[in-house]
């Protein structure tokens, strides 16, 4: 296990990095093992009727993968305290070509024994989600 | 329609228990794209000190759904499923969810918002053991979209 210290952080470094490419397979792999089975998540014709570009990944997918990275750099999902996002921009996932989407963690908010890892996590280079901030535990 | 304000401040009844089974730990670990051994691998999570695989962050929406589904059903709520669109969404942890755990959720409707012709409805979920110790609170904000 990595034991990161708070006196190693410096605010705004970089921590973790990640690149994720979502399928449509990824959202039904995903609505199956959460649960949510809204259909605007796998379907193009009910995504279109009720005004959307096309089928959406689940913002809890997004959230779900977008603090991975961190969790890799601090060695433990257990250290992870307080995890937030606000959901601010869809993710269309193409049937063909799906989505790309990359997360950025650079250190926010340095404590005795824990930090704030701020998220940037961007489709099309926009973001998608704001104020995303997970509150980790160090050694 | 629209969301009644005096359900702000309303707890719902418990939820029945979940059981956090390894497997259900695995899959969805699998769908978020969590590939760390103590959210696989019972030997990698005992030698961190947890009983069992250990969940992913996220994973507590799992058992948050049935509540947000009874505040949805709530009769006098107003809440119109089809206008809503999640709008923010916080997990604030005592300890992390391992298998073997069993878990009840119970429900309390933070606030009840307007903004612009929609609503903001804030929902607190406080997940506890089997021991009824707090294990993580799951926040949600649900946003009705008003009338067009």
């Amino acid at each position: 296990m990595n034991a990161v210290r708070s006196d190693q952080l410096t605010v705004g470094d970089i921590v973790a990095e990640g690149e994720f490419t979502l399928s449509r397979d990824s959202l039904v792999r995903y609505a199956g093992a959460s649960g949510d089975f809204n259909p605007i998540h796998y379907r193009d014709d009910v995504a279109v009727d009720v005004g959307l570009p096309g089928v959406l990944a689940h913002g809890m997918l997004t959230m779900g993968f977008a603090v991975q990275p961190v969790v890799d750099w601090i060695g433990d999902p257990g250290r992870i305290a307080d995890y937030q996002v606000r959901f601010t921009r869809p993710v269309p996932v193409d049937a063909a070509d799906g989505a790309h989407v990359r997360v950025v963690a650079k250190v926010g908010q340095i404590e005795d024994s824990a930090c704030r890892i701020d998220l940037t996590v961007t489709f099309n280079d926009q973001t998608v989600l704001g104020k995303a901030q997970a509150r980790v535990f160090l050694a | 329609m629209s969301v009644n304000p005096d359900i702000a401040g309303r707890t719902f009844a418990p939820v029945a228990p979940y059981l956090v089974g390894r497997e259900k730990i695995r899959e969805f670990s699998r769908a978020v794209f969590a590939t760390h051994p103590i959210n696989h691998d019972p030997e990698a999570a005992r030698a961190a000190g947890y009983a069992d695989v250990v969940a992913p962050p996220t994973f507590p929406v799992v058992v948050q759904e049935a509540t947000l589904a009874q505040l949805l059903a709530e009769p006098d709520a107003g809440i119109d499923f089809t206008r809503v669109v999640h709008g923010d969404q916080r997990f604030t942890f005592t300890r992390p969810i391992v298998a073997g755990d069993e878990l009840t959720a119970t429900l309390t409707v933070a606030s009840v918002k307007s903004l612009g012709g929609h609503s903001m409805v804030t929902a607190v979920s406080e997940i506890v053991d089997q021991a009824g110790a707090h294990v993580v609170t799951a926040t949600s904000t649900l946003v009705v979209r008003g009338d067009e």
